[in-house]
């Protein structure tokens, strides 16, 4: 869920650098999601992995896979450690923690996460 | 200056003598210094050989280089110590310095006895010792076909086999009238050589060698063989010979020194381990104890603990070693318990068909006093344990044929020895279990059991478990951290209850949200049990990516599509529609090894656009995603080949289409040949079946990759129709009771009673469950549908194969280069 004030949305709209995150760009349904499962969507031209979790809650990592290269993270399995939602890549398996971004195999190594909510039925992910 | 320990050779021994050191802080108040004549640091030589299936010098290494220098200890690589002065008490080394020491520990081993024959000193002439010596066999046997061994023991045997492995024709030469002869009778000396002579290695017995043959360049054309049982002399043709026939300790400093030595070589020790001059010990193959020189690992462990206790002011002495062993010789199971060659009342299991021999003596009094076991050593527990308690055996035939859990032959006695290589006993283990050690590594790294040759880690295994059930606590092998019990039980749990979401079974028989471990073994359990679509509902959340996008992930993000072809038959029709689809996506296209074709580089978006032509043209899934059926692989069989004695393509197909989209533990590999010369290579399968004149032998539990596994013959001669019946319940009764990702030939080597309790439970239905199992083949077979088929005809379905949700283009192709006309990633 975001963790952005709805009242602040305009300000953030004008002035991107105001609440650490800026304009909020839609990328699909929430239908369109699969609880415990991820899709890619492309946020100013950057892949990012968003996730449904079947609690309802909403979070965004990137895409790319540090250790692969690949953009893949959104088809990794969704889990978790010690109660913390994780995503484990699907090329070597490593596991990241959803809400931090961080690796649990090799914990100098971390992903960027986005803010993500949603709107009328839509989600958003915020562009920095 | 702090007292000085030099230690002579650093080889098996004289390592465990740093480690016992160490454990006992000798390396804080002493200066240790090792001279080691080879230029390589201890490695393990009792696995030399598998320097020749792969193992690195490094995965032989006994310890990373950083130990010796995080303990002091001065390790001179390549410096070989050459006189030892006892009056001085100092040691002089290949490199001139002069060492004296307080304390000097002799662990020199032993050389490899080359016989003073004419030419035994000829170019390709080699010994089987070092890993210098194994690299120089390799090295020259890349230009030979041939290779003789003289010597036909435990370490002849061996070098015969990686002669055999490096490729060469392979013979052993042996003098005595059987293989093995200090270890075995001959009846177990039969039953090895029938599994030799499987393995197409040729053995001559009661034969003498005469000499090397040379050319006239002095490099190795034979073996000249005469005298013996055959007196005619002959030649056998070679441009490789291998010496193993024996071994002398090098005790050459201790002799120059004056120090008493054996009859037929070692230093002569005392029960400390020290021999006549004072600070001096001996320890390994190079020490004489009692009038013997140990030429096992084990004894000399021992010898190398006392030592350092000796040193360290403790009490420790050496009693002498029983010479029980228990080894696997060419994939062979082989021991031998107290006197084999004892005489008395004797009792014998013999199964010339398989290969098995266990023969036991035991003496007026019903005391073992000796035994052979040869192709089973699983007696091997209880007869030690028999031997070295002396009770009275009250039913020596259920000794030597042990039911597979618990049963009649009783626990084994906390002395019985376990692990032969570290002398480690039952008690020991069972103390270790105690003290929290619950697992096989744990028990490994305490007890040191099991690091060695590793044959006693299944007995480690069913110890730890006996003990754990002893003590009330339970035996669990936990799936994952959010299911505590195996995959088995889990599998029982589904089962039984007809859970068949996750959501519900992590709710009720786990904790959390799953992981990427159970979520695909509990989706794979589903799909087995019911075998509905493998995506529907909130199955799509457990499956890994392959499962998801029904493709292989490929190391760039895009995927590999694999039809079926039943069998490897493909018309030319099919081959022209691969070639197009191919062609339009621009997908790489390669044979695979299971004999179909692999095209790679389909981004996600294109896949049901490139499965509905291939669905178009009759092609199904082949999941080569899926832990499920492979292939099944075949040969031409009686439709073409001279040779052939059955439709080997016919059965393929048949079975292909009958276990096609089964789900398992790992995946499946089948193969069907059409006579004996197994061109399919089913006895690499999980399932092989290879034609008779009568009908279809079957073996199952082969492997190939990482640890190749040869199959096991569960049955001969069988019609089709029991054939199948007898692959359905054997595939079943693994995909229920199997763990996770456990291949078949693992979970048949840790199945106790192994394949005999396979054939007891599948041809015997000894578990009375033979038509359950069938029941639930039958279920699959009837509601197979292709998943591809399924994913097409369904708009919700298809919407998944979306790589990018807010894009409709999907991500670009990721960079691509070309090879050999066809375009790979970068
Ligand atoms: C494509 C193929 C290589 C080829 O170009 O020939 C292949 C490719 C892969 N193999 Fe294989 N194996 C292929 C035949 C084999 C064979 C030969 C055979 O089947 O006769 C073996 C040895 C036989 C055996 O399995 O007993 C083999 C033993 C393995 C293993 C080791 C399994 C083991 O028990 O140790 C793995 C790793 C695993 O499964 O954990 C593996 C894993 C893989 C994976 C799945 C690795 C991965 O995760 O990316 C590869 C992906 C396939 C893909 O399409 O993306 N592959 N692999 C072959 C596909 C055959 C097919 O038509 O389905
Ligand atoms: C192929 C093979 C398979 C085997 N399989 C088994 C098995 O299954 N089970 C089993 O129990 N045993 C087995 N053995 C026997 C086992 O390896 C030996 O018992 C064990 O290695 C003996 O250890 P050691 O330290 O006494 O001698 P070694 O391991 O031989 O070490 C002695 C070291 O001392 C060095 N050295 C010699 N002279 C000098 C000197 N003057 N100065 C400095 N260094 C010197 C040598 O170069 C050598 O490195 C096998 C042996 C071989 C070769
Ligand atoms: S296994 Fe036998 S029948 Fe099959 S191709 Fe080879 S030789 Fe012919
Ligand atoms: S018997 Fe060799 S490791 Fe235990």
């Amino acid at each position: 869920m975001s963790r952005v004030p709805d009242a602040a949305l305009d300000v953030a709209a004008r002035n991107p650098d105001a609440l650490g995150a800026g304009r909020w760009e839609g990328v699909c349904r929430i239908h369109d999601l699969t609880p415990d499962r991820g899709v890619a969507a492309l946020v100013d031209g950057v892949p990012v992995a968003v996730f449904l979790l079947s609690g309802g809650e909403l979070l965004a990592i990137d895409d790319l896979d540090p250790f692969s290269g690949a953009s893949v993270l959104s088809r990794g399995i969704v889990g978790d450690v010690a109660g913390e939602p994780t995503v484990a890549s699907p090329v070597y398996k490593q596991r990241f923690l959803l809400r931090t971004g961080r690796c649990i195999e090799d914990p100098s190594v971390s992903v960027v996460t986005w803010p993500v909510r949603v709107r009328g039925g839509r989600v958003e992910v915020a562009v920095p | 200056m702090a007292p000085t320990i030099v230690v002579v050779g650093h080889g098996m021994v004289g390592h465990r003598f740093l480690e016992e050191a160490v454990a006992r802080g000798l390396h804080e108040t002493h200066r240790i210094v090792v001279l080691a004549e080879e230029r390589r640091a201890a490695y393990d030589r009792v696995h030399l050989s598998s320097f020749f299936d792969g193992a690195s010098t490094e995965d032989l290494a006994l310890s990373p280089d950083e130990w010796f220098l995080d303990h002091g200890i001065e390790l001179a690589l390549g410096e070989p110590a050459t006189e030892l002065l006892v009056h001085e008490r100092t040691i002089v080394t290949a490199a001139g310095r002069r060492i004296p020491y307080d304390a000097c520990v002799l662990a020199s081993g032993s050389s490899a006895f080359v016989p003073p024959i004419d030419g035994h000193d000829a170019a390709g002439c080699f010994v089987y010792r070092t890993l210098d010596d194994l690299e120089a066999i390799r090295a020259w046997a890349s230009g030979a076909s041939a290779g003789v061994v003289v010597g036909g023991g435990l370490l002849g045997l061996e070098a015969a086999n990686a002669v055999r492995l490096l490729g060469l024709r392979t013979s052993v030469v042996e003098m005595a009238p059987r293989l093995m002869a200090v270890q075995l009778d001959d009846g177990g000396g039969r039953a090895l050589r029938g599994h030799v002579d499987a393995l197409g290695i040729e053995v001559h017995t009661g034969v003498a060698v005469a000499g090397v043959a040379t050319t006239p360049d002095g490099r190795v054309a034979g073996l000249r063989l005469g005298g013996g049982e055959d007196a005619a002399e002959r030649t056998l043709p070679a441009e490789l010979v291998v010496f193993a026939a024996g071994i002398r300790p090098r005790d050459q400093l201790a002799r120059v020194a004056d120090l008493p030595v054996g009859e037929r070589g070692g230093v002569v020790i005392d029960d400390r381990c020290a021999t006549a001059a004072p600070g001096v010990y001996a320890i390994g193959e190079v020490a004489c104890h009692s009038g013997r020189v140990y030429g096992l690992v084990a004894p000399g462990q021992v010898m190398a603990e006392v030592v350092a206790d000796q040193i360290a002011g403790g009490g420790l002495t050496f009693a002498g070693a029983d010479l029980s062993t228990r080894l696997k010789l060419l994939g062979v199971e082989v021991a031998s318990v107290g006197n084999p060659h004892a005489e008395g009342h004797e009792i014998v299991v013999s199964d010339p068909l398989v290969g098995t021999w266990k023969r036991a003596v035991l003496d007026d009094e019903h005391r073992l006093v000796g035994a052979v076991l040869v192709g089973d050593a699983a007696p091997f527990g209880h007869l030690v344990s028999a031997l070295r308690t002396g009770t009275a055996v009250t039913d020596a035939l259920a000794m030597l044929s042990p039911p597979p859990v618990g049963g009649a032959a009783g626990p084994m006695a906390d002395e019985a020895s376990v692990c032969s290589c570290h002398n480690v006993c039952a008690g020991t283990i069972r103390g270790a279990v105690d003290d929290g050690h619950e697992e096989v590594p744990a028990v490994k790294a305490c007890t040191k059991a099991g690091t060695g040759c590793g044959s006693c880690v299944p007995i480690l295994q069913e110890l730890i478990d006996e003990q754990l059930a002893a003590s009330g606590r339970a035996v669990v092998r936990h799936l994952c951290p959010h299911f505590a019990m195996s995959r088995a039980e889990l599998f029982d749990v589904v089962s039984v209850t007809g859970i068949r979401t996750f959501r519900e079974l992590v709710e009720r028989h786990g904790t959390g949200r799953g992981c990427e471990i159970c979520k695909p073994a509990v989706a794979s359990m589903f799909a087995s049990l019911a075998s509905g679509y493998i995506l529907d509902g909130e199955q799509a959340s457990l499956q890994d990516t392959n499962d998801h996008f029904l493709a292989n992930l490929q190391r760039d993000g895009t995927y590999s599509v694999i039809p079926r072809i039943p069998g490897g038959e493909i018309t030319p029709e099919k081959l022209i529609v691969i070639g197009e689809v191919a062609r339009d996506f621009d997908l790489y296209t390669k044979i695979t090894g299971g004999q179909r074709i692999d095209l790679l580089g389909a981004r996600v978006d294109d896949l049901p656009a490139i499965w509905a032509r291939l669905v178009a043209a009759g092609f199904e899934s082949g999941h080569a995603y899926g832990k499920a059926l492979r292939t099944v692989k075949s040969c031409v069989g009686t439709v073409w080949c001279r040779y052939g004695v059955q439709d080997s393509v016919q059965l393929a197909v048949d079975l292909e289409l009958r276990y096609r989209g089964l789900r398992s533990p790992h995946k499946l590999k089948m193969a069907v040949s059409g006579c004996a010369r197994e061109c399919a290579e089913a006895q690499g399968k999980d399932v092989g079946v290879i034609a008779t004149e009568r009908g279809w032998n079957l073996y199952v539990g082969g492997n190939g990759g990482m640890r190749p596994a040869h199959a096991q013959l569960l049955a001969e001669d069988l019609d089709t129709e029991t054939l199948v019946r007898s692959i359905d319940r054997y595939l079943m009764w693994y995909i229920r009771t199997a763990d996770r990702l456990e291949r078949t030939a693992t979970w048949q080597r840790k199945l106790p009673g192994g394949i005999d309790q396979v054939r007891r439970v599948v041809m015997d239905d000894a578990l009375g469950i033979g038509a359950d199992l069938e029941a639930d083949m039958a279920r699959h077979v009837e509601s197979y549908e292709c998943e591809w088929t399924a994913t097409l005809n369904d708009a919700e379905r298809l919407s998944r194969f979306r790589s990018i949700v807010n894009d409709p283009e999907g991500a670009p192709l990721p960079t691509r280069v070309e090879i050999r006309g066809q375009r790979v990633p970068e």
